[in-house]
Order: structure tokens, then sequence, then C-alpha cells
């Protein structure tokens, strides 16, 4: 059974205004338990929307959304208790935090799950750990990091709650690169061990190429494709109408195409792109 | 070189931190040119930013502007009408509920007289390609449209030289294409001194000069080309290099023999074609 069944989910914004808008328009998809999702698409395509319908923070319009195999909104309670299973990290987190000190940010969540002192004060120091926040910071004010100490102190906080389901919306967003690797390198380490569910948002083509083991794109609020890394980005051309990049490498193997060198089409990362090109290299040589 | 900004042992200590946030950078920004300014976080891009007009002054050396000093508090309001700066988060940039009146904010607080006003809110949403925008409520543009009605509050101030702080950072490709599409046209229709400062490596391969930035120094400066082609170096900063850059340096690392300066992905894709072919 997939732990989050979507089934034909519609969500209509400001509805019966003239500011109507569909944002979701009838996606039925399902999430396995385990996989690592990524979703892509541009600005307005539904992610955000898509993604708060997860955990249940927004009402479906129509269609349902199912946890476990459980409808999230067949009771007040289960609905609660979803919010904790499905853990998720908004875009720009940051400016969520509040507490005086960096600790009690990251115990808000178990807190708020009635769990004991002895038990908080363990999953704080887990989460931190596996968020990449020092335990020399837990005394701190959030206010005094810096921007990428405080996006890990945030999902810390969510991690804290131990979700079956992780889902971050954009969480290398305004990072720079050796912080981006630093943090997707965390999320990673902590889906080995823990085996959660990841459902990951980015703009960063390059990113989710390298780490999801299955893609959906968004557009105008349906699924415009659905497969693997290898099989979305088989599909550059139509991406690139949907005003979405793909990765450098994809670009680069399209243009190698152009001038007749011999490649496949379903190239993705550099690294791939460097051993075909090796091997192909040496192939020649020895002709 | 006219420079119309220069930097001179510049030197900002955040506080009471332990060391100094930029220590002793000396540079000049030419008038007209395109200046990107690369570093990761921390390095002191941003911090060199807001030291360009007088946002935070030098707590060492001293940064003149058309020759006026950033510390003298008499000249504030020509060096920030000289220099106007544009920051990462769109939404702490908007202060009206109308398009045009955010862009109007800054002509009218100089006095400016209203049928000026009109025209250079105008020309301004023209330049950033968001006049037809002008009467909508700034909430419900997107991203990089709010970004470009930011540049366009900016422009309506008539500055000669635009800094922009992570202008892209918190957008999307889409709106980080637009924006910087925007910010290409205040150089060449408008003759505007840029200075962009960003850690996107595909934003700074346009510029005319890159800076790159670390512990608050200046680690390299020179034509793009000629400074991502030090992939070691620049990688010893923890900086990436595009990846086009990336995938030669790696391939000549196999017994290829590509040259490191090809940035764009064409010409990437060329280098690696020819070498092929004549292999």
């Amino acid at each position: 059974m997939p732990i989050i069944k979507v089934d034909d989910l519609t969500h209509v914004y400001s509805q019966g205004t003239p500011f109507e808008k569909v944002a979701i328009d009838r996606i039925g998809l399902d999430i396995e338990k385990g996989e690592l999702l990524g979703i892509i698409g541009h600005t307005g395509s539904g992610k955000s929307t898509f993604i708060q319908h997860l955990n249940g923070l927004l009402k479906p319009s129509s269609g349902t959304v199912y946890f476990d195999g459980t409808d999230i909104h067949s009771s007040r309670e289960f609905a609660r208790g979803v919010r904790f299973r499905v853990g998720l990290v908004f875009q720009y987190p940051e400016y969520q935090l509040f507490e005086e000190t960096v600790f009690k940010d990251i115990a808000f969540g178990p807190k708020n799950m009635g769990l004991s002192e002895a038990e908080i004060d363990e999953r704080v120091r887990e989460a931190a750990g596996f968020a990449g926040v020092p335990e020399s910071l837990l005394e701190v004010s959030p206010l005094e990091l810096s921007g990428g100490q405080k996006r890990r102190v945030a999902i810390a906080g969510v991690i804290a709650m131990m979700p079956q389901v992780l889902i971050l919306d954009e969480p290398t967003a305004g990072l720079d690169p050796a912080g981006r690797e630093s943090i997707l390198q965390n999320i990673m380490a902590y889906r080995r061990e823990t085996d959660c569910t990841i459902v990951l948002i980015s703009h960063s083509m390059d990113d989710v190429a390298r780490l999801a083991d299955r893609l959906i794109v968004l557009d105008g609020g349906r699924v415009a494709m659905d497969g693997t890394p290898a099989q979305v980005f088989e599909r550059a051309e139509e991406l690139v109408g949907m005003g979405l990049s793909v990765p450098a490498a994809t670009q680069i193997a399209l243009a190698l195409r152009a001038r007749g060198v011999d490649i496949p089409e379903s190239i993705y990362t550099i690294n791939y792109l460097k051993k075909l090109l090796i091997a192909r290299r040496e192939g020649d040589g020895q002709c | 070189m006219d420079p119309i900004i220069k930097l001179e042992n510049l030197t900002y200590t955040y506080g009471d931190a332990a060391s100094p946030a930029l220590d002793g950078v000396s540079l000049e920004i030419a008038r007209g040119s395109f200046t990107a300014v690369l570093g990761h976080n921390g390095s002191g891009k941003s911090t060199m930013a807001k030291c360009l007009n007088g946002i935070l002054r030098p707590t060492g050396g001293r940064v003149l502007v058309n020759g006026m000093d950033t510390a003298d508090e008499s000249r504030l309001l020509d060096i920030r009408r000289t220099v106007g700066m544009v920051f990462q988060n769109p939404d702490n940039q908007i202060v009206a509920s109308v398009v045009e009146d955010d862009v109007a904010f800054a002509p009218e607080n100089l006095g400016v007289p209203s049928a000026e006003i009109r025209e250079r809110v105008d020309a301004a949403l023209r330049c950033v390609g968001m006049y037809d925008y002008r009467l909508h409520a700034p909430h419900l543009l997107s991203g990089g449209q709010k970004q470009r009605v930011a540049i366009a509050g900016v422009l309506s101030m008539q500055p000669e030289c635009i800094v922009l702080d992570e202008p892209t950072a918190m957008l999307d490709p889409l709106g980080r294409a637009e924006v910087l599409a925007a910010v290409e046209r205040l150089r060449r229709e408008r003759g505007m001194t840029v200075v962009l400062i960003t850690h996107h490596m595909s934003e700074c391969i346009n510029a005319d000069r890159l800076i790159v930035m670390s512990g608050g120094r200046v680690a390299a400066d020179g034509t793009p080309r000629a400074v991502f082609s030090q992939v070691e170096r620049m990688r010893a900063e923890g900086l990436t290099v595009p990846e086009t850059t990336q995938l030669l340096h790696e391939l000549n690392a196999s017994g290829f023999d590509l040259p490191l300066d090809a940035l764009s992905v064409d010409e990437c894709a060329d280098a690696i074609a020819n070498f092929l072919k004549k292999d």
C-alpha cells in the first residue's frame, strides 16, 4: 500500500469569487513507502499547494488524500496525527523560527506531540545531529545564526517529530553551492538511517536529477510527467517548453548530439556524460 | 579607467565580531561596466554591497562614490541617488499597494515634480517590462515580477549605478531569466554601471569582470573566462565552477585536451565535438 495516495485531487483558491483559480486540477498519484520523490514545476504550477495537501494543511476542493490507507480528513484527530507523521519543511523556513533558543525551537514539535522531557531532549539532540546543527548552538538564540544555520534548525524542528514522510519545499533555495551540497548530504544521510519517505521540491534540476528515484513534473496544476529522472529528462525539449530548465549535463548532451556526436538522449549527470565521452574516445582509439 | 566607485582598503567588522567581514578590500568599479561579485555565504560579498552606497559605513578604509566619501553624512543622500540598491527578497522591498505607486515612491520623496514622476515611472516600468502591470497589486505578482518592480523603483531615482545583492536567489528559473534580462537592458540601453552580487555561476558569464570574494578578501579578479578556468583554485575557495567548465576540466584529467574557457553550453559542446573529430 502506498504511504500517501492522492485520488483525483482538485484545489480551487477563492472559489466563487472573481479571483477563483484552479491550483490543482484532478491529480491522482501514489507515493510509495521509502521512495525519494522529486517534484519540479515552475512557479504557479501548483507545487506548494500540492504538498500542503499531503499533510492535511489544506482541504481538497474535491478528491481525497489518503495517508496509510485512511482519508486524512476522515476525523480531526486523524488529521492532527498526520501533521506529525508527514513533516513539512516550508520554503525559507528560517523565517519561522521564533523561540528563545535553538533547543526550544527544535523542541516545539515534539512538545506538541506530548512527549516527556527526556524524550524531547533525546529527539532534539538526534534531530540536530541529522540536520547538521552543532551541539554548541543549542543554547544560542536563533537570531544569532547565519541563514544556512537557521535553515538547518528549521529542518531539525521537523525531523524531531520523526515523521514517516519528510517533505521539503526548496530546502536549498538561496544557499551557496557549498551550503546546498551539505544540506542535501544531511538529508540523504537521514534517509539512509531512517528509511523515511522523502518528497523534495526543487528548482535545481541538477539536484533532483542526482537524488530522486522518481520525478513528477507539475504544469498548470496537473501532472505533466511522472517517471525516473532518465525518463523525464529524455523529454528535455518539452520541459524547456514549460519554462523549466534541464540539467546542465542534459543541455550539453543535446548540444553534442546536434553536432553529430553519437551519445544517448537520457543523460542527466555530468559524471555519466564524462564516462560516456571517455569510453567513446577509448573505443575510437581501439579501432 | 574612470571609476564611479572606489574602495580603498575597505574593512568592515560587525559589532563585536572577532574577525572582520571585509578585510582590506581595494578595487575600483569602472563607469558603465558590468561587474559580477561571486562568493559563498560569509565571504563578505553582501557586506561589500552594503558599503557601496553607505548602508554600512566602513570601520576601516574608505569608499568613494563619484569622489564622495560614504562616511560623510552630508553627502549620503547624493550617494544613494547615485548608487541604487536591489536586495534579495522582493517581498521586503515593496511598500505600496499598486505597482506604479511603489515605483513612484523614491522620486516622490526626492521632491520630483509630478509630471516628471509620471515620466520616470513609466520609463522605469517599460525598461523592466512591467509597464502593463502598472495598476496591479504587487503582492499578486510572481517573485520575478516583484523583483523587476523593485528594480524599477530604483531606476525611477535615476541612479548612475545599480547594485543588486543576490536579486535572483529567491526566484525560480523563469523569474531569474526575467530579472537578468532586465539587468542586461539597463546596461545596454541606459549605459548604467551594474554590480551584481550572486552565487549563481551562470549569472556571471556575461559580466565584463568577475570578482571572487573569500574570507572578506578578493580571491580572484578578472574576466569570467579567466577566473573560471582556474578550477582548482575556485574549488579551494569552496566554490564550484559552471558545469561546463567542470566537465572540460574532468575530461582533461582523463587525457582530453580541451580549452577550459568554453563557458556556454554551445562553446563547451563545440570544444568537445571538435576534439573528438580531431582525435
